[in-house]
């Protein structure tokens, strides 16, 4: 009867079914609901697989003992432990995703509004202000919630709204808290257009979200586009030299794309390269939700935190555009701010959408890719200030 | 009677026309549909009256300040 004994129902445990209908609801929601499908499809996957039990995907071995979930710092011995202790833990994938979206992104609306470059950095007050309530939560509830300085880093980082840099930074800081806050980035992401406008008409009046600003926006030049990566690169690291591996792959992939001689380059680096990683990535995190590793207090803090890291963000970058209107003789819609989230284009869309709401002249779309675009740098720079701080 | 001209705020290829010439327009109403930057983006109509010059086609590719419509008003 061993072959009976060694099917997986008999050791299927309640912790590990809640994960498989949590697999489920992703897939649905991907699927059905079209939200982020790129990631909740490979992800909500990763789940179903890595919680059947005895599938060993995910096996590690620590000092000669065989664990089923990954053990971080153990030798990884399954399919997916092997890809997610040399492409995650060895922090290479979500770096080279930035490749990916640096030859993606025209900071075309950047260069042509450098002003929006604040507000991009606005927004990341949000991931701080995030951080230091995990923070006093942690200290709050000790026993429960097991959150230090490190936890409340990652926790922090997902108000960016950015799903490499969340994931490369938790992967540095708290590694145990990886598929709750990529599962939390990637699902709020895809929630901007829910989580954003609310927080946004609590902070604008009618008026303010009528503000019109003239659609053209300078033209820039084919040279201003190869310089900025290369001018950037070198002033963010000298600056905060900790964000140099995903500032400098999103800086060297928007290379490839604005030289105008590696296009061969800059196509593989945004399509075919991508999709790989994105695979790799969505199944490895998934996989690492297994229900010992996913079910606990601290996961549910992560989504609870990580939903109000995101307001804070959008919040502060509408009161900062606000602020710069106050100085500033020619008014920016303050809207714009909220862009400064670096979910592109989700969040710039939001803010088009209200911005024709509130005044059909309006056309904000391109005003609100500026900071949008200035958001992501911002959130990689803010991960190389929290690694300088404590990595 | 006064009348507006409304221009292409962005670059793009139009992908629906929604009104013609001589409709009735609302402010807010769609006029026609701007795929850019890989988004389906509705142009609006900014004051409520009549079009007396719509000249588009779907597929046609436009740009910033070509004229979406005249609205008599």
């Amino acid at each position: 009867m061993s072959g009976f004994f060694e099917t997986g129902f008999l050791n299927l445990t309640w912790g590990s079914v809640v994960m498989l209908i949590i697999g489920g609801v992703l897939l649905y929601l991907g699927i059905a609901k079209k939200m982020e499908p790129l990631l909740l499809v490979p992800i909500g996957f990763g789940i179903i697989l890595v919680n059947l039990p005895l599938g060993g995907l995910m096996t590690t071995i620590v000092q000669g003992e065989v664990h089923e979930a990954y053990m971080v710092g153990g030798e990884p011995a399954g399919l997916i432990s092997r890809i997610f202790a040399y492409g995650l833990t060895w922090e290479i994938i979500p770096c080279f995703i930035f490749l990916g979206l640096g030859a993606l992104t025209d900071f075309g609306p950047l260069i042509a509004n450098p002003k929006t470059f604040i507000l991009g950095a606005g927004a990341q007050f949000g991931v701080y202000f995030a951080f230091f309530i995990a923070l006093l939560l942690g200290a709050a509830f000790p026993d429960i919630l097991h959150i230090g300085i490190k936890e409340a880093c990652s926790i922090g980082i997902i108000g960016g709204a950015d799903g490499p840099t969340t994931i490369y930074l938790t992967n540095r800081l708290a590694p145990h808290f990886i598929g709750a806050t990529a599962v939390a980035a990637y699902t709020y992401m895809a929630l901007v257009p829910i989580i954003q406008p609310p927080v946004i008409k609590l902070l604008t009046t009618k008026q303010e979200r009528a503000i019109y600003m003239k659609p053209q926006l300078r033209a820039v030049p084919k040279r201003e586009k190869i310089f900025f990566p290369v001018v950037t690169s070198v002033i963010i690291i000298l600056l905060v030299p900790k964000s140099a591996p995903l500032i400098g792959m999103f800086m060297f992939g928007n290379l490839l794309r604005e030289c105008g001689v590696t296009d061969r380059l800059a196509d593989t680096a945004a399509n075919a390269f991508m999709n790989i990683l994105t695979i790799l990535l969505g199944l490895c995190v998934g996989c690492f939700m297994s229900a010992e590793t996913f079910l606990k207090a601290e996961s549910l803090i992560v989504f609870v935190l990580g939903a109000l890291a995101f307001a804070s963000s959008t919040a502060f970058g509408v009161v900062l555009a606000k602020l710069m209107n106050v100085f500033s003789k020619e008014k920016i819609n303050p809207m714009i701010g909220a862009a400064g989230v670096s979910a592109v284009p989700m969040s710039a869309r939001v803010v088009q959408r209200m911005g024709q709401q509130a005044n059909p002249r309006n056309f904000l779309l391109m005003h609100a890719m500026g900071p949008n675009i200035a958001g992501v740098i911002g959130t990689a720079t803010a991960a190389g200030i929290f690694l300088g701080m404590v990595g | 009677m006064a009348q507006e001209n409304v221009e292409f705020p962005i670059t793009g290829k139009i992908t629906s026309v929604n009104v013609k010439s001589g409709d009735a327009v609302k402010e807010g109403d769609v006029l026609c549909l701007l795929e850019s930057m890989k988004m389906e983006n509705p142009i609006l109509a900014p004051v409520s009256g009549t079009v007396t010059k719509i000249e588009l086609s779907a597929g046609q590719v436009v740009e910033v300040g070509d004229l979406v419509a005249t609205i008599e008003y």
